[in-house]
């Protein structure tokens, strides 16, 4: 840290200091603070944020479209390579996709779409179609959470103009808090991906007469496939 | 930004008269106002959200010297360095030096009001790095040397002439024949120019929604994807953001994000909610490799504790602008520095000063309707009426405006002799208008008579009327 | 109202300013709806104004003063009525804020649970439900801004005007939108405040009523100049000449009597 940082780290937490009462009730306050940290509470969570079972997955998809997502469901994992071929097909797009090496893309069986070109490792500009797969899919309002790391490129979900987002139902929950529960016990608590990208629907626009267009900068489609099994 | 709120009054009657403005203002309330409604109504929860919201940043604004370290301490442990800056011209200078450090030439930007606050563009093009705006609406008003008019929607004010004219001007290599007619070519056009730019930046610049003291996370809220872009694919992603801007937990942005797209594009939530935390970690493909966190107070601690304490709850939503029926009148530009509307007219005086901002806290009918839709209850008429208070106390109102209420607190404050007074003036006005019932001009009345007619009074006062009805009433119980 | 054997609610109508000087037949509208409902309903004579002018213009001192000299003379009634939001507002939510932190305060507060707007105090507070009065016509209601957000008067003057006899209401557009009236807004910031009136206007036009009715008389003062000045028939009243069945008298700006 530099010594204008210093000081002005200095100078801002000293007049916060003072307008907070002078460090006369710090003692307290820094209990409060350290609470909440270590127990954060959870807030209101809306009724529609707390259904359970196929009535969850079912605002999940009804959601997803209402910002017009697409949305397929399969049966099991092994379903999603053909879905994805399908999905290519019906929308005139070349067999061609880039995805990570995420291991439960890499199990499925990919080697069944005979004409289907697979690119690993982070997008490039030509590329067309991005394939993810979420971390949680959030109910309430339709969001789908993916998380960076060595096997899942940021770039593929910003880059191709198409993005096409695996989810397992059982990773759907009702609410963000319950996606971010699972988070904390999977990285740790205050511990967090270096990104996590909460997307609902396609990229757009409104800023052109409050038109609201789709495909900004980032995917002009998004199409879900939801695995039940 | 050159602070231009004094000449309010003449932007503002520039503004009426525009009447491609106010084509455009008119298209903006009606779709604002419409969507919010909608999705609030979708959302019973709504209010106690707002409630619980309002609640989460109490507790944070009490506590915000300790979350901040605490922020700063897990910012540092996830790889990523955090420089505090007291003023705009520090929050610059922290910019250039690691701009400099990297050698970069050209820095991509995702849409951010404390960018415009510090005047970031200015000051990298004076030292020779080009800022390029990625968000379309900035792009668009970056190409015409403009601020924006909306704190959401940068480019409300215009229409797609105008984007198409500016981008026949600056996009010199367009085809013959390149339709730019719609929006929907105006976004393919400038989709295509920017794309390139993303991949050719050194550094990515993004503002932030929160900062989570919890993780040492800064979350932006988009919907064009640009942003992400922006801080992804460049060598170095910064961060610019407000200390009032953290947050306790993850679950504390969360509550507050329900009720921010809600009231700012009536959307659920928005497109693109990305949280980040730090560089680039071992074996990542992709990422910044370096995180930086600029962290500006220009202002914002000494509200703190003052009556403008509560305008640190905002979330730069713009629910209030969209609501405000002066902000529908005049436009963004009028109110002549950053912040425009009802949240302009509490913040610009607390952080350039009111003695050359007093008309933006004036400019208001106090109707109420900013604070009914606020998602984090800010009292903006409370708060625009304490800078008048200040502004009178600092004797900065014109001497007329002093003079006449001086003259009427004088009356008003002895009932005998106000009677008095009234009873003599009223019934000769009322007697002077009575033949149309109207006065087309009036003396002293020309603020209100150079658009509207003013009825002449009925007759008597009331309080005239009144005493001779108990006069009357006594002398019949006597009878 | 039937007999009662409780002695009737004493109010102090608080005639606010703009009644007292330029239509007073909307104090005696106030007086007869609150006397038919078994008030009795007196005015002090140490009344002039409720103190926006001052406390809008960042005039604490003065305003205070207002507030006290109000306090004063009201504080010993059981109810304070006005028929304003606007200045009831002012004297309910404004006065404790005023006077916080001094001898002032708990008067202050105390005061405030006492007053109320005219047609929030007839439906919420007295439990009238209907008024004997007729009106052939339609009408449309514009809703004040300090009626509407602070004090919360919307549905009470529509809920009465539903039973007065002949009245057709016909919502107008944005009914709830400011009028651009403002106080002393409207000649600080004329061109703004016309721009606003203006639209408020086209929406009035466009209900397709004869009259325009509100709650607030600064509010209608200004609608109706700008109705006026714009060559528009639309009558202009204050919504209780209706409720008190007192539509034979001129409209605003309809001459004196």
């Amino acid at each position: 840290m530099s010594g204008r940082d210093m000081s002005g780290r200095e100078a801002i937490l000293g007049k916060l200091r003072v307008a907070a009462g002078g460090g006369s009730a710090d003692a307290a306050r820094q209990e409060a603070v350290e609470k909440r940290l270590a127990r954060p509470p959870r807030g209101l969570i809306p009724a529609r944020g707390q259904l359970e079972g196929e009535a969850r997955i079912a605002l999940f998809c009804q959601m997803a479209e209402a910002v017009t997502a697409t949305v397929a469901r399969v049966r099991k994992a092994d379903d999603v390579p053909r879905a994805v071929t399908h999905y290519l097909r019906a929308r005139n797009l070349a067999p061609r996709v880039r995805m990570g090496a995420d291991r439960r893309l890499k199990a499925m069986n990919w080697s069944a779409q005979k004409s289907l070109e697979i690119g690993h490792g982070p997008a490039a500009p030509q590329d067309e179609v991005g394939v993810s797969h979420a971390f949680a899919g959030v109910a309430e309002t339709g969001t789908v959470a993916l998380v960076s790391g060595k096997d899942n490129p940021t770039t593929v979900n910003f880059v191709p103009e198409n993005h096409i987002i695996i989810v397992d139902a059982k990773d759907i929950a009702g609410d963000l808090e319950s996606v971010i529960s699972r988070l904390r016990r999977k990285y740790g608590r205050g511990e967090m991906p270096r990104v996590l990208n909460l997307v609902t629907g396609p990229s757009r626009s409104g800023d052109i007469e409050q038109t609201m267009l789709l495909g900004a900068h980032g995917p002009r489609a998004l199409h879900l496939i939801v695995v039940d099994g | 930004m050159e602070v231009s709120s004094p000449q309010f009054k003449q932007k503002s009657r520039k503004a009426l008269a525009d009447e491609q403005l106010q084509r455009a203002m008119g298209k903006a309330k009606a779709g604002f106002i419409g969507k919010r409604r909608k999705a609030v109504d979708a959302l019973p929860e709504f209010e106690a959200l707002r409630s619980s919201a309002r609640a989460i940043k109490d507790h944070t604004l009490a506590h915000l010297d300790l979350y901040l370290e605490a922020y700063e301490r897990k910012v540092i442990a996830s790889g990523g360095r955090v420089h505090w800056a007291e003023t705009a011209e520090d929050a610059c200078q922290a910019v250039l030096d690691i701009c400099r450090a990297v050698g970069a030439r050209t820095v991509t930007k995702g849409k951010s009001m404390i960018t415009e606050e510090i005047a970031l563009n200015d000051f990298l093009e004076k030292n020779d790095i080009r800022p390029v705006e990625t968000d379309l609406g900035e792009y668009i008003i970056q190409l015409r040397g403009e601020h924006p008019s909306h704190i959401i929607g940068p480019a409300l004010h215009l229409n797609k002439e105008q984007v198409e004219e500016d981008f026949r001007r600056v996009h010199d290599k367009l085809p013959a024949g390149r339709d730019l007619s719609q929006p929907e070519s105006l976004l393919g056009e400038a989709r295509e120019i920017l794309r390139p730019q993303y991949f050719a930046a050194d550094v990515g610049i993004t503002g932030a929604n929160f900062l989570v003291a919890e993780t040492g996370t800064s979350i932006i809220v988009t919907n064009e994807g640009n942003g992400d872009l922006t801080q992804t694919l460049p060598r170095v992603h910064i961060v610019v953001a407000s200390i009032e801007k953290v947050v306790p937990t993850l679950e504390d942005a969360s509550q507050i994000l329900r009720v921010l797209a809600r009231s700012a594009t009536g959307q659920d939530t928005s497109v693109y909610t990305t949280l980040s935390t730090g560089p680039r970690r071992p074996g990542d493909p992709d990422g910044p490799e370096e995180y930086h966190v600029v962290l500006l107070d220009n202002g914002r601690s000494s509200m703190l504790g003052t009556e403008f304490h509560e305008m640190l709850r905002c979330i730069r939503c713009g629910a209030c602008m969209n609501h405000c029926p002066v902000y529908h009148a005049v436009g963004g530009h009028a109110y002549g520095w950053v912040y425009p509307g009802p949240m302009g007219a509490v913040l610009t005086p607390s952080l350039v000063g009111v003695e050359k901002s007093g008309h933006l806290p004036n400019a208001s009918t106090f109707c109420g309707r900013c604070e009914s839709v606020c998602p984090m209850q800010i009292p903006l008429p409370r708060m625009m009426r304490h800078w008048r208070e200040r502004e009178f106390e600092r004797g900065l109102n014109p001497a007329t405006q002093r003079f006449g209420l001086g003259l009427w607190a004088f009356f008003a404050r002895r009932p005998r002799l106000y009677r008095l007074a009234t009873s003599l003036t009223i019934p000769a006005l009322s007697g002077l208008g009575r033949r149309t019932g109207w006065f087309r001009s009036l003396p002293l009345a020309g603020g209100w008579t150079r658009h509207h007619d003013l009825p002449a009074p009925e007759a008597r006062t009331f309080m005239q009327q009144w005493r001779d009805r108990d006069t009357r009433k006594q002398e019949g119980g006597v009878a | 109202m039937k007999e009662d054997t409780r002695k009737a609610p004493r109010v102090g109508l608080f005639v606010t300013c703009l009644v007292d000087l330029f239509r007073p037949t909307v104090g005696f509208a106030a007086v007869k709806l609150m006397e038919e409902a078994g008030c009795a309903v007196e005015v002090p004579m140490a009344q002039t104004c409720c103190g926006q002018p001052a406390y809008n213009s960042g005039d604490r001192a003065d305003a205070a003063a207002i507030a006290r000299q109000v306090i004063e003379a009201f504080e010993d009634y059981d109810y304070v009525v006005a028929p304003s939001g606007s200045c009831a507002g002012m004297l309910k939510k404004h006065y404790p804020a005023l006077l916080r932190g001094g001898a002032w305060e708990s008067r202050a507060e105390a005061f405030s649970g006492k007053v109320h707007e005219l047609v929030g105090f007839l439906v919420d507070v007295l439990g009238v439900t209907a008024v004997p009065a007729a009106h052939r016509g339609s009408v449309t209601y514009h809703d004040s801004c300090s009626g509407l957000r602070e004090l919360n008067i919307q549905a009470q003057p529509r809920r009465l005007l539903a039973t007065v006899e002949g009245l057709d209401l016909k919502e107008m557009e944005n009914a709830d939108v400011c009028c651009g009236f403002g106080g002393t807004f409207c000649v600080k910031y004329p061109d703004i405040s016309n721009k606003i009136v203006e639209e408020k206007t086209a929406c009035i036009a466009a209900a397709g009523a004869e009259t325009l009715l509100a709650g607030d008389l600064g509010c209608l003062m200004n609608m109706a100049g700008k109705l006026h000045r714009q060559g528009s028939a639309i009558k202009v009243r204050h919504v209780a000449e209706i409720l008190a069945g007192m539509d034979d008298t001129p409209a605003i700006g309809g001459g004196g009597r």
